[in-house]
């Protein structure tokens, strides 16, 4: 196989390559280590390399592949976003707070995939724990977008999606708890997939607000992104709110036509907070839906706006608590020579956090304190279930509703860094989602001026099958999701 | 002024579950520090908890026993605080929604009454690790071991008037938790820790005062002296005309005083809130009946039964009933000895003192309940006086052999031969004739006295086995015959 190739392919050409002997799994992984090599050091997407484990772990896929036993991904490279909790490897949420820590334990979806026969590259890089909508809060530097490194690649999963679009992977785990994996899809031209919450395990990721994160898989193409979701899925008894239903086989239903699916078209995704060349992107990938049968469906999702006021309350209370543990008292960062208890506290949790983390430290505290949670907290849980109930009328009516993934393409690094509301508005058409626990998808629909708009798909609960089916119909009649940064000028 | 003290109590039970109530690790004490603390008991990142079924299964025993409604959908939330020893930097437990609701349990008192105790309800909860302050200098050590034990906090109304009734209740519910086996109830070990929370009004007023919360007593004995110290407090605060302010207090056993807490450690808003990690407990009838009719018999019932198939007072019921394992002891010998009553009273008399004077529980007693059965049939048909019995009992406790053994290899038979008996009293009138003469001369009620000095002596002839009754019957006929 050519080498260009074996970092632009998908994971499903990929698998094919390696089966029929075209590569094998030692050589594809050297070459995404060259690729990073390459790189990595402008767009900063990975920020842990495990080149000898991954290096073994190949020739280990080698063996499976040459003894018959191979499975589909077994031998395909991946990458995982600094959120999943790595066995002997660092996994820090991109935060000085857990720059030391290295936890002996593996989340589910890292040994799930693992069991699956994947090369584990690295980690990559994002918002500090999960927090933001740029990859510009990280410890370790922003992530650039391999289209422009002079915009930002989206975030939280920010290093993922630009990862899986400058070819250093196919495949790359991320979180979705308000936009995270669709926003950062869109805006590096990946496929992105948060599936229902509760369909994938959360046992080992790092939590930020436990009722809406949710891991999923970020990859070159829908095909893949089914691939991958079918071995990270599943029941996990180590997790409360996993689901325990059957996993359906992602891949089986995949080529089946879209003919008379529904497609509601909520008029509130299209409103003015929308960039009218986004909002055309988007129409015309619906007309390519409309060819292949699809019927488009005028709907509403009314609470759309109180979306973003609601996950802005939700989210933050529940991360308020969720790093109550990060108190430098058994792991994490800890200050210098404490006075006392509270002078530990408050300087390992000042030092260690991000000022983004604080913040909604900050909110989330306030919105569950005496006197305010009635107003706050319990109001946003109210609203939580109006905007699930504005879904569940929708679906009465469609099968799969569809608009963009984020308002706009990837904007200019430090554009809306000193602006936290205008950074939240990104997440406008994806944290509703998160909100009622559906799934959702990000699929390429075309560039302007060169830049990645996503087309974002969100399905019934525990419903990937159709979107999966209508996601991966759009890239059999389309090849946007083909279209690849060139690159040029990256290499230092 | 005469003052009415007003009490409630909150009651931290640990369950005796085999592991944690969110974790795998093992739910035991005594071992080496932090050895039993997993990765979900620490908080480290991206552990979650699993509820551990035999907790709700406990907590439901307890509701069933106590009558209590049961929460059927009831819904863990997290308490948020800062301390070193509770890792995840809020504790799991149930505040909005508890699975145990209102419910009564009566609790027998000394008099032989029923005072009933109103339950506010009993909700799940994770104990926190601890803190240990005088093993480092300057340094602070903490130990997990403890952290995720499940506990099952039980709140009353405020039902209680005096420190006796508030022990009576820890005890009954002490009782109650070994009874249905759902904890190890050692309180030196913190298996179960009360919260008082205690206030003053003037008598016949109906206005409750300004309480206070004196926190994590251990022992009957501490709740009993903390209640007495701290109303004494109150009352000196309230008759010099202060306010009692609202606030936690600890009890110092060692001082035996309350004293406040540090502001900073009470200081708390919990920002309590539904613990998303955690599904909401369903309880359906089905799992009710079936944890009902695993149920032991209870406290309250065997009480009533011990007082109605074995004629016992209310008192000695509620005594012999503490523990499952007294209760059986007292059944297996009161069945065989066929003297229930007297067994009671052995049980609850010489086998109670001489268990506590060697430091031994029921089920340490070197007396089995079928040796002290041998015992009892040996006193119920005259072969022994109790005195004598004193002596087979002893024998029984160094273990020589049944209560027949032991009358036979020392000799103590009680004699109720009236024939040997009656010349020994012969022997005796024939060698006291001074004092025979004393006693015909005195008056009735003198008699009585100058009698006991003939049955020392004859007692004395019978190294003490003259069976009493018989005796004096004897004296009494031979010394007015003559």
């Amino acid at each position: 196989m050519a080498l260009e190739s074996l970092t632009s392919a998908s994971a499903t050409e990929l698998s094919l390559a390696l089966q029929a002997g075209k590569t094998s799994a030692l050589e594809l992984t050297e070459a995404c280590f060259d690729a990073i090599a390459a790189h990595n050091p402008t767009i900063n997407a990975v920020i842990t390399l495990c080149e000898e484990s991954a290096l073994a772990e190949a020739k280990a896929a080698d063996l499976q592949l040459s003894a018959g036993t191979a499975g589909p991904l077994t031998g395909i490279p991946l990458l995982h976003k600094d959120i999943f909790c790595t066995r002997n490897v660092a996994t820090t949420c991109a935060s000085k707070m857990l720059t030391s820590f290295i936890p002996p334990y593996d989340a589910t979806v890292v040994s799930r995939l693992q069991a699956a026969g994947t090369v584990m590259l690295g980690k990559t890089n994002m918002d500090e724990f999960a927090m933001g909508s740029s990859t510009e809060t990280s410890v370790f530097g922003v992530t650039r977008n391999p289209w422009n490194l002079n915009c930002v690649p989206g975030g939280s999963s920010g290093g993922a999606a630009a990862a899986v679009a400058a070819g250093f992977a196919p495949l790359s785990t991320g979180t979705d708890t308000g936009g995270s994996i669709r926003q950062p899809a869109s805006l590096c031209g990946i496929t992105g997939l948060k599936p229902t919450y509760g369909r994938v395990s959360r046992l080992g990721i790092i939590a930020f607000a436990s009722s809406l994160d949710q891991a999923g898989p970020m990859t070159r193409t829908v095909e893949d992104a089914a691939l991958m979701l079918q071995a990270m899925s599943g029941v996990d008894a180590g997790d409360s709110t996993s689901a325990d239903l059957e996993v359906p086989d992602f891949t089986a239903g995949l080529n089946q036509p879209i003919a008379g699916l529904k497609i509601g078209i909520p008029k509130e995704y299209f409103s003015h907070n929308l960039d009218q060349r986004v909002a055309e992107k988007i129409h015309e990938a619906l007309n390519e839906l409309v060819k292949e049968g699809a019927e488009l469906v005028d709907i509403e999702l009314p609470h759309t706006e109180q979306g973003i006021a609601t996950y802005y309350i939700i989210a933050p209370a529940e991360a308020s608590t969720n790093l109550s543990r990060y108190d430098g008292v058994r792991f994490g960062h800890r200050c210098d020579n404490p006075l006392n208890l509270t002078d530990l506290y408050e300087r390992s949790r000042s030092e260690g956090f991000g000022e983004e983390v604080q913040r909604r430290i900050l909110v989330g505290t306030y919105a569950l304190s005496a006197g305010f949670y009635d107003a706050y907290f319990k109001k946003a849980q109210q609203v939580r279930r109006l905007i699930s109930e504005d879904f569940q009328k929708a679906f009465e009516r469609c099968d799969v509703i569809a608009g963009p993934a984020a308002p706009g393409t990837a904007f200019a690094l430090g554009a809306k860094s000193d602006d936290p509301l205008a950074m939240y508005l990104e997440d406008i058409y994806t944290l509703s989602v998160n909100l009622a626990g559906l799934p959702g998808l990000s699929i390429p629909a075309g560039l302007i001026d060169g830049m990645p708009v996503g087309l974002q798909l969100i399905g019934r609960s525990f419903d990937e099958t159709t979107l999966l089916r209508t996601g991966h119909r759009f890239q059999l009649c389309t090849d946007h999701h083909q279209a690849k940064p060139t690159l040029a000028g990256v290499n230092p | 002024m005469s003052w009415e003290v007003v009490m409630g109590l909150e009651v931290h039970l640990q369950l005796a579950t085999k592991s944690k109530i969110f974790s795998g690790a093992a739910n035991q004490f005594g071992a080496e520090p932090n050895v039993q603390a997993c990765a979900v008991d620490l908080g480290m990142p991206g552990m979650l908890p699993v509820l551990n079924s035999e907790a709700v299964r406990y907590a439901v025993m307890f509701g069933l026993a106590i009558d209590a409604r049961l929460g059927k959908r009831s819904v863990f939330d997290r308490k948020n605080y800062f301390y070193p020893d509770l890792p995840k930097g809020y504790q799991v437990s149930q505040f909005f929604e508890p699975i145990v609701c209102e419910g009564e349990f009566e609790i027998p008192m000394e008099d032989g009454s029923l005072f009933p105790v109103r339950i506010t309800r009993a909700h799940l909860e994770e104990d926190a690790g601890k803190s240990v302050h005088d093993a480092y200098t300057g340094q602070t050590g903490v130990d997990l071991n403890r952290a995720g034990t499940p506990l099952l906090e039980i709140v009353t109304e405020p039902d209680f008037r005096t420190a006796a009734q508030a022990v009576a209740y820890l005890k009954a519910l002490h009782s109650l938790a070994t009874y249905l086996g759902i904890s190890d109830g050692n309180m030196a070990e913190g298996s179960m820790r009360c919260d008082i929370n205690i206030s003053l009004r003037p008598t016949g007023s109906d206005e409750f005062g300004t309480r206070t919360e004196i926190k994590n007593v251990n022992s009957f004995k501490f709740v009993e002296k903390a209640i007495a110290i701290e109303t004494e407090r109150q009352q000196d605060v309230l008759e010099s005309g202060g306010t009692i302010t609202q606030e936690t207090r600890l009890y110092d056993a060692d001082k035996n005083e309350t004293r406040a807490m540090r502001s900073k450690e009470v200081a708390n808003d919990y920002r309590y809130f539904p613990e998303p990690d955690l599904l909401p407990i369903i309880i359906d009838e089905e799992y009710i009946d079936a944890v009902r009719s695993a149920l032991p018999e209870l406290p309250r019932i065997k009480r009533a039964r011990f007082i109605s198939e074995y004629a016992l007072s209310q008192y000695d019921a509620a005594l012999l009933v503490d523990t499952p394992t007294l209760a059986n002891y007292f059944e297996t010998a009161a069945t065989q000895s066929k003297a229930p009553k007297l067994t009671a009273n052995w049980i609850l008399g010489d086998l109670a003192g001489a268990l506590n004077r060697d430091s031994l529980q029921i089920h340490q007693s070197p007396v089995s309940a079928e040796s002290l059965a041998g015992l009892i049939v040996r006193i119920a048909d005259d072969t022994l006086s109790s005195k004598l019995a004193k002596q087979v009992f002893e024998g029984l406790w160094q273990q020589e052999g049944t209560a027949d053994a032991i009358i036979e290899a020392r000799g103590l038979k009680q004699v109720t031969d009236t024939g040997a008996l009656e010349a020994m009293v012969d022997q005796v009138i024939e060698d006291h004739p001074d004092q025979v003469i004393q006693y015909r001369a005195a008056e009735e009620n003198k008699q009585k006295k100058l009698l006991g000095f003939f049955v020392g002596q004859v007692m004395k002839a019978s190294k003490g086995q003259a069976n009493p009754q018989l005796l004096n019957t004897l004296l009494v006929a031979k010394l007015r015959s003559s």
